[in-house]
Protein backbone atom coordinates (compact mmCIF):
# COMPACT_ATOMS: atom_id res chain seq x y z
CA UNK A 1 0.00 0.00 0.00
CA UNK A 2 0.92 4.15 -0.12
CA UNK A 3 2.53 4.98 2.98
CA UNK A 4 3.57 8.24 3.57
CA UNK A 5 6.75 9.84 5.84
CA UNK A 6 4.57 10.81 8.81
CA UNK A 7 5.60 9.68 12.47
CA UNK A 8 2.93 8.94 15.04
CA UNK A 9 3.29 11.47 18.18
CA UNK A 10 1.24 13.79 20.58
CA UNK A 11 3.26 16.26 20.15
CA UNK A 12 2.45 20.13 19.72
CA UNK A 13 3.92 19.91 16.03
CA UNK A 14 1.71 17.08 15.44
CA UNK A 15 -1.20 18.93 16.44
CA UNK A 16 -0.37 22.07 14.67
CA UNK A 17 -2.25 23.06 11.64
CA UNK A 18 -0.68 22.08 8.12
CA UNK A 19 -1.04 25.72 6.94
CA UNK A 20 0.53 26.95 10.01
CA UNK A 21 3.52 24.52 9.88
CA UNK A 22 4.07 25.59 6.39
CA UNK A 23 4.05 29.24 7.14
CA UNK A 24 6.72 29.03 9.67
CA UNK A 25 8.92 26.95 7.31
CA UNK A 26 8.49 29.48 4.40
CA UNK A 27 9.35 32.20 7.38
CA UNK A 28 12.26 29.89 8.35
CA UNK A 29 14.05 29.35 5.09
CA UNK A 30 13.38 33.13 4.19
CA UNK A 31 14.84 34.19 7.25
CA UNK A 32 18.15 31.51 6.62
CA UNK A 33 18.53 33.07 3.11
CA UNK A 34 18.04 37.01 3.70
CA UNK A 35 20.03 37.05 7.18
CA UNK A 36 22.98 35.65 5.88
CA UNK A 37 24.99 35.51 9.01
CA UNK A 38 26.71 32.46 10.95
CA UNK A 39 25.32 33.90 14.39
CA UNK A 40 21.50 33.14 12.45
CA UNK A 41 22.60 30.19 11.24
CA UNK A 42 23.27 28.78 14.62
CA UNK A 43 20.17 30.03 16.13
CA UNK A 44 18.43 27.92 13.38
CA UNK A 45 19.80 24.73 13.91
CA UNK A 46 19.27 25.26 17.43
CA UNK A 47 15.83 25.92 16.72
CA UNK A 48 15.65 22.80 14.67
CA UNK A 49 17.13 20.82 17.49
CA UNK A 50 14.38 21.89 19.48
CA UNK A 51 11.98 21.03 16.99
CA UNK A 52 12.81 17.58 16.71
CA UNK A 53 13.20 17.33 20.37
CA UNK A 54 9.38 18.47 21.21
CA UNK A 55 8.61 16.44 18.58
CA UNK A 56 10.06 13.48 19.86
CA UNK A 57 12.39 12.32 17.21
CA UNK A 58 15.53 11.08 16.97
CA UNK A 59 18.67 12.31 15.92
CA UNK A 60 18.40 9.21 13.61
CA UNK A 61 15.36 10.99 11.83
CA UNK A 62 17.13 14.00 11.39
CA UNK A 63 20.25 11.92 9.52
CA UNK A 64 17.71 10.03 7.17
CA UNK A 65 16.16 13.79 6.14
CA UNK A 66 19.72 14.64 4.95
CA UNK A 67 20.96 11.68 3.46
CA UNK A 68 19.47 11.31 0.21
CA UNK A 69 21.19 14.80 -0.46
CA UNK A 70 24.49 13.17 1.26
CA UNK A 71 26.15 12.94 -2.17
CA UNK A 72 25.31 16.54 -3.61
CA UNK A 73 25.70 18.29 -0.32
CA UNK A 74 29.29 16.51 -0.27
CA UNK A 75 29.71 17.89 -4.11
CA UNK A 76 29.05 21.45 -2.73
CA UNK A 77 31.09 21.35 0.33
CA UNK A 78 34.27 20.66 -1.74
CA UNK A 79 33.57 23.19 -4.58
CA UNK A 80 32.90 25.67 -2.04
CA UNK A 81 36.56 24.83 -0.06
CA UNK A 82 38.03 24.99 -3.62
CA UNK A 83 36.33 28.36 -4.25
CA UNK A 84 36.71 29.80 -0.75
CA UNK A 85 37.49 28.69 2.26
CA UNK A 86 36.23 26.13 5.17
CA UNK A 87 34.20 28.66 7.04
CA UNK A 88 32.35 29.43 3.72
CA UNK A 89 31.76 26.23 2.82
CA UNK A 90 30.51 24.72 6.59
CA UNK A 91 28.35 27.52 6.22
CA UNK A 92 26.75 26.68 2.90
CA UNK A 93 26.53 23.09 3.61
CA UNK A 94 24.74 23.34 6.94
CA UNK A 95 22.70 26.61 5.77
CA UNK A 96 21.10 23.27 3.30
CA UNK A 97 21.29 20.55 5.78
CA UNK A 98 19.35 23.24 7.88
CA UNK A 99 16.65 23.50 5.17
CA UNK A 100 16.33 20.13 4.61
CA UNK A 101 15.91 19.12 8.20
CA UNK A 102 13.31 21.73 8.70
CA UNK A 103 11.27 20.47 6.04
CA UNK A 104 11.62 16.97 6.60
CA UNK A 105 10.44 18.24 10.12
CA UNK A 106 7.15 19.35 8.37
CA UNK A 107 6.54 15.89 6.85
CA UNK A 108 7.53 14.09 9.86
CA UNK A 109 4.67 15.34 11.74
CA UNK A 110 1.96 15.88 9.22
CA UNK A 111 -0.03 13.03 7.83
CA UNK A 112 -0.55 13.27 3.76
CA UNK A 113 -4.33 12.76 4.61
CA UNK A 114 -3.95 16.02 6.76
CA UNK A 115 -2.82 17.66 3.96
CA UNK A 116 -5.29 16.64 1.61
CA UNK A 117 -8.25 17.71 3.49
CA UNK A 118 -6.20 21.20 3.50
CA UNK A 119 -6.12 21.33 -0.26
CA UNK A 120 -9.93 20.17 -0.15
CA UNK A 121 -10.77 22.93 2.39
CA UNK A 122 -8.94 25.68 0.52
CA UNK A 123 -10.47 24.54 -3.13
CA UNK A 124 -13.89 24.87 -1.53
CA UNK A 125 -13.00 28.17 -0.97
CA UNK A 126 -11.84 28.48 -4.09
CA UNK A 127 -12.96 30.71 -7.20
CA UNK A 128 -15.59 29.23 -10.03
CA UNK A 129 -13.02 29.24 -12.33
CA UNK A 130 -11.20 26.29 -11.00
CA UNK A 131 -12.71 23.23 -12.08
CA UNK A 132 -12.07 22.29 -8.04
CA UNK A 133 -14.05 18.51 -8.64
CA UNK A 134 -11.95 17.88 -11.44
CA UNK A 135 -8.60 18.52 -9.16
CA UNK A 136 -10.08 16.54 -6.00
CA UNK A 137 -10.71 14.00 -8.60
CA UNK A 138 -7.05 13.84 -9.74
CA UNK A 139 -5.76 13.62 -6.53
CA UNK A 140 -7.97 11.15 -5.24
CA UNK A 141 -7.32 8.71 -8.89
CA UNK A 142 -3.38 8.75 -8.32
CA UNK A 143 -3.94 7.65 -4.65
CA UNK A 144 -5.89 4.30 -6.49
CA UNK A 145 -3.59 4.31 -10.03
CA UNK A 146 -0.11 3.84 -7.92
CA UNK A 147 -1.01 0.30 -6.38
CA UNK A 148 -2.20 -0.57 -9.50
CA UNK A 149 0.36 0.41 -11.96
CA UNK A 150 2.89 -1.18 -9.31
CA UNK A 151 1.15 -4.41 -10.44
CA UNK A 152 1.41 -4.09 -13.83
CA UNK A 153 4.85 -3.59 -13.81
CA UNK A 154 5.24 -6.60 -11.43
CA UNK A 155 3.38 -8.23 -14.53
CA UNK A 156 5.60 -6.84 -17.22
CA UNK A 157 8.34 -7.44 -15.58
CA UNK A 158 7.61 -11.17 -15.10
CA UNK A 159 6.65 -11.78 -18.67
CA UNK A 160 9.95 -9.79 -19.78
CA UNK A 161 12.29 -12.27 -17.09
CA UNK A 162 10.91 -15.35 -19.11
CA UNK A 163 11.72 -13.90 -22.43
CA UNK A 164 15.17 -12.88 -20.65
CA UNK A 165 15.07 -9.64 -21.67
CA UNK A 166 13.87 -7.75 -18.40
CA UNK A 167 17.24 -5.72 -17.92
CA UNK A 168 16.01 -3.95 -20.64
CA UNK A 169 14.30 -0.45 -19.75
CA UNK A 170 12.50 -0.15 -23.36
CA UNK A 171 10.92 -3.77 -22.88
CA UNK A 172 9.50 -3.01 -19.47
CA UNK A 173 8.03 0.66 -20.13
CA UNK A 174 7.16 0.64 -23.51
CA UNK A 175 4.58 -2.18 -22.86
CA UNK A 176 3.80 -0.55 -19.26
CA UNK A 177 2.69 2.48 -21.30
CA UNK A 178 0.28 0.77 -23.66
CA UNK A 179 -1.24 -1.17 -21.02
CA UNK A 180 -1.81 2.11 -19.09
CA UNK A 181 -3.66 4.20 -22.03
CA UNK A 182 -5.48 1.36 -22.73
CA UNK A 183 -6.94 0.74 -18.82
CA UNK A 184 -7.73 5.25 -19.40
CA UNK A 185 -10.94 4.44 -21.56
CA UNK A 186 -12.16 1.62 -18.99
CA UNK A 187 -11.96 3.94 -15.96
CA UNK A 188 -13.35 7.31 -17.74
CA UNK A 189 -16.01 5.18 -19.22
CA UNK A 190 -16.50 3.57 -15.36
CA UNK A 191 -16.30 7.44 -13.67
CA UNK A 192 -18.84 8.76 -16.39
CA UNK A 193 -21.18 5.83 -15.86
CA UNK A 194 -21.41 7.21 -12.01
CA UNK A 195 -22.17 10.61 -13.39
CA UNK A 196 -19.06 11.55 -11.51
CA UNK A 197 -18.10 14.38 -14.19
CA UNK B 1 -10.96 18.66 -19.73
CA UNK B 2 -13.22 15.68 -19.92
CA UNK B 3 -13.12 13.20 -17.68
CA UNK B 4 -10.56 11.00 -19.97
CA UNK B 5 -8.06 13.72 -19.59
CA UNK B 6 -8.56 13.89 -15.92
CA UNK B 7 -7.44 10.03 -15.44
CA UNK B 8 -4.71 10.25 -18.17
CA UNK B 9 -2.91 13.02 -15.65
CA UNK B 10 -3.34 10.87 -12.88
CA UNK B 11 -2.49 7.80 -14.78
CA UNK B 12 1.04 9.41 -15.74
CA UNK B 13 1.55 10.88 -12.56
CA UNK B 14 1.04 7.63 -10.97
CA UNK B 15 3.61 5.95 -14.18
CA UNK B 16 5.82 8.51 -13.51
CA UNK B 17 6.04 7.59 -9.33
CA UNK B 18 5.90 4.01 -10.06
CA UNK B 19 9.17 4.33 -12.44
CA UNK B 20 11.32 5.20 -9.48
CA UNK B 21 11.35 2.10 -8.23
CA UNK B 22 12.51 0.62 -11.61
CA UNK B 23 15.80 -0.63 -11.15
CA UNK B 24 18.51 1.60 -11.97
CA UNK B 25 20.61 0.88 -14.68
CA UNK B 26 24.30 1.40 -14.49
CA UNK B 27 26.36 2.27 -17.92
CA UNK B 28 30.15 1.78 -17.88
CA UNK B 29 32.27 4.95 -16.95
CA UNK B 30 29.71 6.13 -15.46
CA UNK B 31 29.46 7.02 -11.59
CA UNK B 32 25.81 7.61 -11.10
CA UNK B 33 23.45 5.02 -11.72
CA UNK B 34 20.30 5.85 -14.34
CA UNK B 35 16.90 5.70 -12.86
CA UNK B 36 14.04 5.63 -14.88
CA UNK B 37 12.11 8.49 -13.19
CA UNK B 38 12.89 11.04 -15.64
CA UNK B 39 12.00 9.10 -18.16
CA UNK B 40 8.53 9.56 -16.99
CA UNK B 41 8.65 13.13 -17.55
CA UNK B 42 9.58 12.85 -20.75
CA UNK B 43 6.82 10.10 -21.78
CA UNK B 44 3.94 12.52 -20.00
CA UNK B 45 4.94 15.35 -22.57
CA UNK B 46 5.80 13.05 -25.54
CA UNK B 47 2.29 11.54 -24.83
CA UNK B 48 0.13 13.30 -23.43
CA UNK B 49 1.15 16.41 -24.68
CA UNK B 50 1.74 19.75 -23.20
CA UNK B 51 -0.94 20.81 -21.18
CA UNK B 52 -1.82 17.47 -19.78
CA UNK B 53 1.86 16.56 -19.55
CA UNK B 54 2.89 19.29 -17.19
CA UNK B 55 -0.21 19.11 -15.07
CA UNK B 56 0.39 15.57 -14.36
CA UNK B 57 3.58 15.73 -13.05
CA UNK B 58 2.65 19.09 -11.16
CA UNK B 59 0.24 16.39 -9.54
CA UNK B 60 2.52 14.26 -8.82
CA UNK B 61 4.76 17.17 -7.21
CA UNK B 62 1.77 17.89 -5.24
CA UNK B 63 1.58 14.26 -3.51
CA UNK B 64 5.34 14.47 -3.00
CA UNK B 65 5.29 17.57 -1.48
CA UNK B 66 2.44 15.95 0.97
CA UNK B 67 4.70 13.34 2.19
CA UNK B 68 4.57 10.62 -0.28
CA UNK B 69 8.06 9.11 -0.66
CA UNK B 70 7.46 8.91 -4.48
CA UNK B 71 10.54 10.42 -5.53
CA UNK B 72 14.02 7.98 -7.25
CA UNK B 73 15.55 6.44 -4.16
CA UNK B 74 11.97 6.77 -1.94
CA UNK B 75 12.23 10.49 -1.57
CA UNK B 76 9.94 12.67 -0.74
CA UNK B 77 8.06 15.20 2.00
CA UNK B 78 8.88 19.02 1.46
CA UNK B 79 12.37 18.76 2.67
CA UNK B 80 13.16 17.87 -1.67
CA UNK B 81 11.54 21.29 -2.96
CA UNK B 82 14.13 22.58 -0.19
CA UNK B 83 17.26 20.89 -1.30
CA UNK B 84 19.92 21.90 -3.70
CA UNK B 85 18.34 19.90 -6.26
CA UNK B 86 15.02 21.80 -5.91
CA UNK B 87 15.40 23.41 -9.26
CA UNK B 88 15.23 20.47 -11.31
CA UNK B 89 11.74 19.58 -10.08
CA UNK B 90 10.61 23.11 -11.53
CA UNK B 91 12.87 21.95 -14.49
CA UNK B 92 10.66 18.80 -14.46
CA UNK B 93 7.09 20.42 -14.89
CA UNK B 94 9.02 22.74 -17.79
CA UNK B 95 10.29 19.57 -19.57
CA UNK B 96 7.36 17.94 -19.74
CA UNK B 97 5.37 21.25 -21.22
CA UNK B 98 7.98 21.90 -23.84
CA UNK B 99 8.28 17.92 -25.42
CA UNK B 100 4.31 17.93 -25.33
CA UNK B 101 4.72 21.58 -26.69
CA UNK B 102 7.24 20.77 -29.83
CA UNK B 103 5.30 16.59 -30.18
CA UNK B 104 1.80 18.09 -30.94
CA UNK B 105 4.04 20.63 -33.13
CA UNK B 106 5.81 18.02 -35.18
CA UNK B 107 3.25 15.21 -34.65
CA UNK B 108 2.08 14.51 -38.07
CA UNK B 109 6.17 13.97 -38.98
CA UNK B 110 7.16 12.55 -35.72
CA UNK B 111 9.85 9.89 -36.24
CA UNK B 112 12.37 8.12 -33.87
CA UNK B 113 14.82 11.06 -34.81
CA UNK B 114 13.00 13.70 -34.18
CA UNK B 115 11.43 12.37 -30.98
CA UNK B 116 14.97 11.95 -29.89
CA UNK B 117 15.68 15.97 -30.82
CA UNK B 118 12.42 16.80 -29.05
CA UNK B 119 13.30 14.58 -25.94
CA UNK B 120 17.23 16.02 -25.90
CA UNK B 121 15.76 19.72 -26.08
CA UNK B 122 12.88 19.35 -23.41
CA UNK B 123 14.35 16.25 -21.36
CA UNK B 124 17.99 17.93 -21.16
CA UNK B 125 18.10 21.66 -22.03
CA UNK B 126 15.21 22.83 -20.52
CA UNK B 127 15.90 20.98 -17.39
CA UNK B 128 19.24 21.79 -16.90
CA UNK B 129 18.52 25.19 -17.75
CA UNK B 130 16.05 25.35 -14.65
CA UNK B 131 18.19 22.79 -12.40
CA UNK B 132 21.90 24.15 -12.63
CA UNK B 133 20.97 28.07 -12.00
CA UNK B 134 18.90 26.07 -8.79
CA UNK B 135 21.96 24.42 -7.77
CA UNK B 136 24.09 27.86 -8.14
CA UNK B 137 21.72 30.01 -5.72
CA UNK B 138 21.14 26.78 -3.12
CA UNK B 139 24.84 26.04 -2.68
CA UNK B 140 26.11 29.41 -3.32
CA UNK B 141 28.39 28.18 -6.22
CA UNK B 142 28.90 29.75 -9.25
CA UNK B 143 26.82 28.63 -12.88
CA UNK B 144 29.93 27.04 -14.48
CA UNK B 145 30.41 25.14 -11.59
CA UNK B 146 27.26 24.01 -11.03
CA UNK B 147 27.17 22.75 -14.51
CA UNK B 148 30.23 20.76 -14.21
CA UNK B 149 29.03 18.76 -11.19
CA UNK B 150 25.54 17.89 -13.44
CA UNK B 151 27.52 16.82 -16.43
CA UNK B 152 28.03 13.33 -14.83
CA UNK B 153 24.43 12.50 -15.64
CA UNK B 154 24.14 14.01 -19.26
CA UNK B 155 24.78 10.48 -20.83
CA UNK B 156 22.24 8.53 -19.49
CA UNK B 157 19.59 11.21 -20.01
CA UNK B 158 20.73 10.88 -23.85
CA UNK B 159 19.55 6.96 -23.09
CA UNK B 160 16.85 7.70 -21.55
CA UNK B 161 16.00 10.35 -24.30
CA UNK B 162 16.50 7.17 -26.98
CA UNK B 163 14.48 5.04 -24.71
CA UNK B 164 11.34 7.67 -24.71
CA UNK B 165 11.36 8.45 -28.35
CA UNK B 166 11.00 5.01 -29.53
CA UNK B 167 8.44 4.85 -26.74
CA UNK B 168 6.89 7.93 -28.25
CA UNK B 169 6.35 6.36 -32.15
CA UNK B 170 5.33 3.15 -30.88
CA UNK B 171 2.68 4.54 -28.97
CA UNK B 172 1.96 6.91 -31.50
CA UNK B 173 1.33 3.48 -34.01
CA UNK B 174 -0.39 2.13 -31.71
CA UNK B 175 -2.61 4.17 -29.37
CA UNK B 176 -2.33 7.73 -29.70
CA UNK B 177 -3.41 9.79 -27.62
CA UNK B 178 -2.30 13.30 -29.06
CA UNK B 179 -3.96 13.51 -32.58
CA UNK B 180 -7.29 12.82 -31.38
CA UNK B 181 -9.89 15.07 -31.90
CA UNK B 182 -10.40 16.42 -28.09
Amino acid sequence: MLSDLYIPGASALHRMRPAWKLALLFLYCTALFVVSHSLMLGLGLLLIALGYGIAGLRPRHAFDAVRPALYVLVIIFAAQLWLEDLAMAAFVTLRLIALLMAAALVTYTTKASEFTDGILALLSRAPKWLPKDKIALAISLVWRFIPMIRDQFEEVREAQRARGIERSLLALVAPLVVRVLKSADEIAEAIEARSLD
Amino acid sequence: MTTRDIVLIALFAALTAVMAVFPPVTLPLLPVPITAQSLGIMLAGGILGAKRGALSIILLLVLVAIGLPLLSGGRGGLSVFFGPTAGFLAGWVAAAFTIGWMTEKFWDGLSFVSATLICVAGGIVVMYALGIPGISLMADVPLSKAFMGSVTFIPGDIVKALIAAAVMVTVKKSYPIIGQAA
